[in-house]
């Protein structure tokens, strides 16, 4: 019979062919899926796997989707290199937005034009607030990080929600619940006109490069990767487990919060119920899919960021649901799973007994 | 307080119990998995993929058996591959859960989309004869769906099965050590993908009971984090069955306290009021957590952690 067992040492190939093998996985399934829905499967793929790269404007929308992933999944993977498990970044991304916007909607005609500096570090300070009330319930009283980081989302949303159909509605609005547009002031600069695309390809460049050296050459990087792999010698060592989880709670709150001010300060521009698009989800997978390296991360995000629009294309020019996007999504994380089984263990024929 | 009739109470105590019973009986499911050793955090996926499994078999067939059947196999078949996954190709739990409610969120938004617009057919009422005739009592006890109190004899019969029953003991065996079970010989990888079976079907059930009884329709996103409330339950009540249902009544009556202010016209956005349940799940959180050697002696021991058995 077949039997799993541990490997002496992890397989360095299998650790990068793991996430391809996981895509050919989804792929795979994909096509049968086209099959079953009566659909030219390469059709399908060619929304998924061509279309979003083929044209300058497609790049530009690529980047503002993939924008917000790699931020979020930069600060999660720091979260889950440390063994704490932020799952609501997708709240710490609309508290985000809802601080970007507050301090959007008071800039006046007057305000200089850097103005949407302020804006984005408001986004950043609100997405870190709300990931300290979860850094603070773990610390103080040993709340379960999961939980309360995803009941968050859920009130996070309904703050946003009280917020644009009560006391932030435009006043010209038709009763159409969403704020004001922002002034240009407030808006991030955009390079090329003509195109969505944001200075946020930047910033997120920027955070790639800073989390990688902080991840592999900072002492705190390493204090925080000992206290994921092995808590017990990261005790013995007197490497504090709090500050652990205090640094890696703010740090990922606040690169969602700031995704979420990008976002609103960017291709939104004003904020409605519409902004929790699912981000901090998609995050998550980006964040595994990326072996929860910076370098990586920039890969799946690129890739989940095709998943998006290509589930946008087959919805319009295919007349499939959207909502592909997400069977996608899981599939990939469950395939990247199982494959990385593998890593760790391999399979081996055992004679029966 | 005005307006707080006899009539409207007992509504109010019955929309309660109606709304206990959804966390109540997946978070009895989820008792029995992580009495097993095993954390399921895919419970809010299951719980869509069951409900939109349920409300397409009661749209199609008409029904509520068969409905409910297709709820909970879906809910089991999910379970099942979540629990191939951990139990024995020792994937994480925290990741592969997580991963679960992911997929189960974009699998039953997509195949949801063709009954967003349909209709269940009308279904007779249950009453319980006599009872139901009572006055007060009657409306606020005895004119719920079967299921109201096939939750109330699942906490018994658990709570009998966990700790009275010989096959209780290898259960909690295998949770509160895989090692001494394996020793002597109990298939402990078999007992807990059982677990986590039974558990992902009464999450199947509670996900079918939203769609087809608690909020007759299918609309995308449907369990709303009531599948996460349910995970925070089994913590609150200490891993045991009674406790999980007083805890799932508490938050019955949290969430229909936010319905009956608004009926009462009391004058608070309804998105405050909304929040209302996933606040009040925070603080239990907190106040029960508060005690780290109280959780530690109740929580499973071996509650998240794989077991490999020796070669």
């Amino acid at each position: 019979m077949l039997r799993l067992e541990p490997r002496a040492t992890p397989s360095t190939a299998l650790m990068l062919a793991s996430p391809l093998v996981a895509l050919a996985i989804t792929v795979f399934i994909g096509v049968l899926l086209f099959v079953a829905l009566g659909k030219d499967p390469l059709a399908g793929l060619q929304m998924f796997f061509v279309e979003p790269l083929k044209s300058g404007y497609a790049l530009s929308e690529l980047s503002v989707k993939a924008t917000p992933l790699i931020l979020i999944g930069l600060g999660l993977a720091v979260c889950f290199k440390a063994n704490i498990w932020n799952i609501g970044a997708e709240g710490q991304f609309v508290m985000g937005a809802v601080f970007a916007g507050g301090v959007a909607m008071h800039a006046t005609a007057a305000s200089a034009s850097w103005y949407w500096v302020l804006v984005l570090l408001a986004g950043a300070l609100g997405g870190m607030l709300w990931a300290a009330i979860v850094a603070l319930l773990r610390d103080r009283f040993n709340a379960s990080e999961i939980l309360v980081s995803l009941m968050l989302v859920y009130v996070a949303e309904m703050v946003l929600s009280y917020l644009v159909y009560g006391p932030w509605k435009d006043p010209a609005g038709y009763n159409f619940p969403q704020t004001i547009t922002f002034l240009d002031v407030t808006r991030v600069p955009k390079p090329v006109s003509g195109l969505r695309m944001n200075v946020g390809v930047g910033i997120a460049a920027v955070a790639v490069a800073v989390l990688t050296v902080f991840m592999a050459r900072t002492y705190a990087g390493f204090q925080l990767q000992v206290g994921g792999l092995a808590p017990a010698a990261a005790r013995y060592a007197g490497f504090s487990s709090r500050r652990a989880l205090w640094t890696a709670l703010l740090l990922s709150g606040a690169m969602a919060g700031l995704a979420g001010g990008l976002d609103a300060a960017g291709p939104q521009g004003q904020l409605t119920p519409y902004i929790p698009m699912g981000y901090g989800f998609g995050a998550i997978i980006v964040a595994f899919v990326g072996r929860l390296h910076p370098v990586g991360i920039v890969f799946s995000a690129v890739l989940m960021s095709m998943f998006y629009i290509g589930g946008e294309l087959a919805q319009s020019r295919l007349g499939l649901p959207k909502a592909l996007t997400g069977v996608f999504q899981g599939l990939l994380l469950f395939a990247l799973l199982a494959c990385d089984t593998f890593i760790h263990q391999r399979l081996r024929w055992v004679a029966a007994k | 307080m005005t307006g707080l009739t006899a009539d409207s109470l007992a509504l109010l105590l019955a929309a309660t119990l109606n709304a206990g019973t959804v966390v109540a009986l997946a978070a009895l499911g989820l008792l029995i998995n992580e009495r097993a050793g095993v954390l399921n955090l895919g419970a809010e996926g299951m719980m869509l993929v069951a409900a939109i499994a349920g409300y397409a078999t009661g749209v199609q067939t008409g029904s509520d058996t068969l409905a409910f059947a297709a709820g909970a196999l879906a809910g089991m078949a999910m379970a099942g591959a979540f629990g191939v996954l951990v139990i024995w190709l020792n994937t994480n739990q925290y990741a592969s859960g997580l991963a679960l409610s992911l997929f189960g969120a974009g699998l039953s938004a997509f195949a949801g989309i063709q009954y967003t617009q349909q209709r269940l057919p009308e279904r007779a009422h249950f009453d319980i004869p006599f009872l139901a005739d009572l006055p007060f009592v009657g409306p606020a006890l005895f004119r719920h769906h079967p299921f109201v109190y096939l939750a109330v004899a699942l906490t018994i019969g658990l709570s009998w099965f966990l700790l009275k029953s010989r096959s209780g003991l290898v259960l909690r065996a295998v949770g509160e050590s895989p090692e001494s079970a394996h020793a002597l010989g109990y298939p402990v990888r078999r007992i807990r993908l059982l677990a986590v079976m039974a558990g992902g079907a009464l999450c199947g059930l509670a996900g079918a009971y939203i769609s087809l009884v608690y909020t007759p329709m299918w609309v995308e996103g449907m369990v709303a984090g009531k599948g996460w409330i349910a995970l925070a339950l089994t913590t609150f009540a200490t891993w045991r069955p009674a406790r999980v249902l007083l805890g799932a009544y508490l938050f019955g009556g949290v969430t229909m306290l936010q319905f009956h202010l608004q009926g009462q016209g009391v004058q608070i956005p309804s998105q405050w009021l909304t929040m209302l349940p996933y606040l009040s799940t925070i603080v239990v959180l907190v106040l029960i957590s508060r005690n780290p050697t109280w959780i530690r002696i109740n929580m499973p021991a071996s509650l998240g952690k794989p077991f490999h058995p020796g070669a």
